[in-house]
């Protein structure tokens, strides 16, 4: 346990360092390159620039405070919007935390559905399943997202094509993210099933006249859980990432969408402070689901 | 007749069926022997008796359990059967428990889930049980997971599971075979003690002849999926008849015993292997011509049966 | 025991098998004869044709500007085929590199190593190669470079795994006792006797290669307008959707989507047959 914290703790200062230290790795003087558009460039405003940077301290000094502010949730100043960049985050977070919400609800119902029912009815079926699920993941979100909005969004008009604010604007996107996860967490539930299926406890809870379906419920997909729990976590943690491409393709204002658009106008601090949260996100998330695998395997528990 | 297996033939997709015009029979409150080397189909038995046979096996015969025929019977009958008048014992006690279930919920499943009965019943039934088989503090083993027992303890809470519906007729698929020596006998002292408690019948199946020997009133020694001896155990002990099984007695060595240990030379056939004649002709050191080109029917010999040539008058 | 029933392997179909083929030698070849075979310049605006649906002067009709929408992905298989290429090229030259060393020196070189691919795994998805290119700037070369970087942890870590393992193999040692250099060994012999093992997961990425390239264009940070990329054209077509025209998306998006399905197909088997493993 403490030994994973130390390592979360680790990975994670090395990512902010990276994310950091990426400014420097710029060619040019920082200065310039933080103060973004090439027009900025008057003195008084590189001198500004230079102290909101704290640019003329050593660059751990800098990537200390910067740390500490952020830990502190002092983000730094939009040179975009003018802005507190922790108020912009703040303001943009509900947004994409509700997409994720409702990715993952999603791709863990019918990932998790189209699994078992591979792995129960076999043959066409599971064929059926197997071949439909690459399928969706050979195609890139973006194009889901176009053909999505294509299809229901103008063809058909059942759901509003762009902007966000309701769950009925949710649709689409929460869809596009879930048909790429569907195809990981349906393989996973399903090889994981078929695993569970072949051992021994499950043929003598058949052989105490235990129905199908029970057998199905308490026994293989009970045991199928620990691998369908992790990759149900890791993949609603890296959906965090996903939601830059899929806000993008909606026109959703959220964080990803913000990342997009800090990036394109070069702002640096923004694009710091979000990379900086989706990978703290992505880093908490996957230890979480470390940490509760005990939980799901009485074996994974230290003996007390 | 508790079980009555009848000219029980199975095949699946092998050169030779697994088991060949099988018949055996087990009263109350008898215990049978089954012994076999692996791959001579005395699992498959046990398993036809709870028709747990692999989907493309192709089945003739019948297995009668108290007069119904298992092979034959709906599936509401068959969950009948298999939750309350047939129980099975595995070899592997820690392979026969959900790891990821609580020692209670193995006990209490059959009750509750197929049994109906409430939950609070079927937990003080599965008190009783463990304490029955021997369990100290049977309150703390229902809450404990199958890792945290050792397997002399999880074959025990094996063995109380399988009584919790009071079966008639217990199945024991090298119950011990898995345990060190003295949870071996542990486990065979219980398995007794509650079979003649509870006036049960029991298939008891081994690879192991002396045990079955000693611990058996009758004995059917298998061999490639057929019957070659049938006797009372002391009788097959003091005096084997077929030749397969006196090689299975050669090759245990015997304290004070000065033969030579003589293992049965060849392999144990495989189901590819197939026969005209007697399947042990190959291995068999007195085997004719006649051995090679006809199958030997059972013949009267020493209070039960043998089927070999050589004994024929 | 008894023989529980087994499911015969499942037997693959050649028939989508041969329609990967098919489709990939189209692809290729349109990539490289496309002067040839486009009706028109990629780059050629004609306001009269502008959205102009499916007809015989622009058979998948046309964008906004007007532009021949079959020229304009002919011309664009070009930049979408070698971009997952460069990438892949840069990544496995990095990868291999660093998989071998890591694999040889084992020790604190390995753990390096580790350490390094674990901070890279820490960004999610494609936030590694987004940091990239906000600090230098977007744009095809930086796209490509900075994938490349991202990929060359993976293979550094499967490359690893097969080094490690042929590593143990005698003939390594007999090398040695016979006096043959580290650095000889490694290039002359331990990396070609990977060589199998490796291509083969490189096909398994290419595809996933093409779809980060293509995902990069389509959020502007890749191919910059006027490239006929299939990821930018999908981007720039998007305005026309709003309007009821579905073409300038659906053609580039359905040729992105057969071209990794096709891979994908042939991925499969390839890495199959080159004894790729735990892919």
């Amino acid at each position: 346990m403490a030994r994973k914290l130390a390592g979360l703790a680790v990975t994670l200062l090395a990512a902010s360092f990276v994310i950091f230290g990426a400014s420097y790795a710029a060619p040019g003087d920082p200065v310039t390159f933080l103060a973004g558009g090439k027009e900025n460039l008057t003195p008084e405003y590189l001198a500004a620039v230079r102290a909101q940077y704290h640019l003329d301290d050593p660059f751990l000094v800098q990537y200390g405070r910067w740390l500490g502010g952020a830990v502190s949730g002092d983000l730094g100043r939009s040179l975009q919007y003018n802005d507190q960049v922790a108020d912009l985050l703040a303001a943009r977070l509900p947004s994409t935390l509700a997409l994720v919400g409702c990715t993952a609800v999603l791709f863990t119902v019918l990932g998790v559905g189209l699994g078992v029912l591979a792995a129960v009815r076999g043959g066409r079926v599971d064929a059926a399943v197997v071949a439909g699920t690459t399928l969706a993941t050979s195609v890139p979100p973006f194009v889901v997202a176009t053909a999505l909005i294509s299809l229901f969004g103008v063809r058909l008009g059942w759901f509003p094509v762009m902007g966000g604010g309701s769950l009925w604007h949710l649709t689409l996107p929460a869809v596009t993210l879930a048909v790429g996860a569907l195809a990981v967490v349906s393989r996973v539930t399903r090889q994981s099933m078929i695993e569970q299926r072949e051992l021994d406890h499950v043929t003598v809870a058949r052989a105490s006249g235990l129905s199908e379906r029970l057998i199905v419920v308490r026994h293989v997909l009970r045991g199928a859980l620990g691998p369908i729990v992790t990759m149900c976590g890791l993949v609603t943690a890296g959906m965090l990432a996903g939601t830059v491409i899929v806000e993008a393709a909606f026109g959703l204002n959220g964080v990803g969408s913000l990342l997009v658009n800090a990036i394109n106008t070069h702002d640096f601090p923004v694009t710091q402070a979000v990379l900086l949260l989706m990978v703290t996100a992505y880093i908490l998330v996957t230890t979480l689901v470390e940490l509760v695998q005990p939980l799901i395997d009485p074996r994974a528990r230290r003996p007390a | 007749m508790l079980l009555s297996v009848e000219e029980l033939t199975v095949e699946a997709g092998g050169r030779r069926p697994i088991l060949r015009e099988v018949s055996l029979t087990v009263g109350r409150g008898e215990i049978v022997g089954l012994v076999g080397e692996s791959g001579s189909g005395k699992s498959t038995i046990a398993r036809s008796v709870l028709r747990l046979l692999p989907q493309r096996a192709r089945v003739s015969g019948r297995v009668l359990v108290e007069g119904d025929d298992v092979l034959a019977m709906g599936p509401e009958a068959l969950r009948g059967l298999r939750s309350s008048t047939v129980s099975m014992i595995y070899q592997d006690p820690r392979s026969s428990l959900n790891p990821v279930r609580r020692i209670g919920d193995f006990l209490t499943e059959r009750m509750v889930h197929t049994l109906g009965r409430p939950k609070a019943q079927a937990r003080a039934t599965a008190l009783e049980l463990l304490a029955a088989v021997g369990m100290r503090d049977p309150e703390a083993r229902l809450r404990q997971y199958p890792h945290e027992l050792s397997g002399g303890m999880l074959q025990r809470v094996v063995v109380a599971a399988a009584l919790a519906a009071g079966p008639s007729l217990l199945l024991a698929d090298e119950a011990t075979s898995a345990l060190d020596v003295t949870t071996q006998a542990e486990t065979l002292a219980l398995l007794r003690r509650v079979q003649a408690e509870r006036g049960l019948g029991m298939l008891f199946i081994t690879h192991d002849l002396h045990l079955a020997a000693a611990f058996c009133d009758r004995v059917h020694v298998l061999y490639a999926g057929t019957i070659v001896e049938s006797r009372p155990a002391k009788e097959l002990f003091a005096d084997p008849r077929h030749p397969y099984t006196q090689g299975l007695l050669a090759c245990t060595p015997d304290l004070g015993d000065p033969r030579p240990i003589r293992p049965v030379p060849g392999r144990p056939p495989s189901l590819d292997d197939a026969f005209d004649g007697c399947p042990f002709a190959p291995r068999c050191p007195h085997a004719t011509g006649r051995c090679e080109s006809a199958r030997p029917e059972p013949v009267t010999a020493g209070g039960g049966a043998a089927a070999c040539h050589l004994l024929e008058p | 025991m008894t023989a529980v029933a087994t499911l015969p392997p499942s037997t693959a179909r050649p028939l989508g098998h041969h329609l990967a083929t098919a489709f990939l030698a189209v692809v290729v070849l349109a990539a490289l004869f496309a002067p040839l075979v486009a009706p028109y310049e990629p780059d050629a605006v004609d306001f009269a044709a502008t959205l102009a649906p499916v007809s015989p002067e622009h058979l998948l009709g046309a964008d906004q500007s007007g532009r021949d929408l079959l020229a304009r992905v002919l011309y664009g298989a070009r930049t979408s085929l070698v971009g997952p290429l460069l990438l892949l090229a840069i990544a496995s030259v990095l990868g291999v590199a660093l998989g071998t060393l890591a694999a040889w020196r084992r020790g604190w070189v390995d753990a390096v190593v580790g350490r390094v691919t674990d901070v890279m795994y820490a960004f999610p998805g494609l936030l590694f190669v987004v940091l990239v290119v906000a600090v230098f700037g977007n744009g095809m070369t930086t796209a490509v470079v900075a994938l490349g970087l991202a990929y060359a942890p993976t293979i550094a870590k499967y490359t690893r795994s097969v080094a490690v393992a042929e590593c143990g193999k005698p003939y390594i040692d007999a090398y040695r006792v016979q006096g043959m250099g580290g650095l000889a060994i490694c290039v002359r012999h331990l990396v070609p006797n990977m060589a199998r093992p490796i291509v083969g997961y490189l096909v398994v990425l290419f595809g996933e290669g093409l779809m980060s390239l293509a995902t990069l264009s389509f959020l502007g940070f890749g191919a910059q307008p006027p490239s006929s990329d299939w990821g930018l054209m999908v981007k720039e077509g998007q305005p026309a959707v709003v309007q009821g025209a579905f073409l300038p998306v659906l053609v580039p998006g359905a040729a992105i989507a057969l071209v990794v399905v096709s891979f994908n197909v042939l991925g499969v088997r390839f890495a199959d047959r080159l004894g790729v493993r735990g892919s």
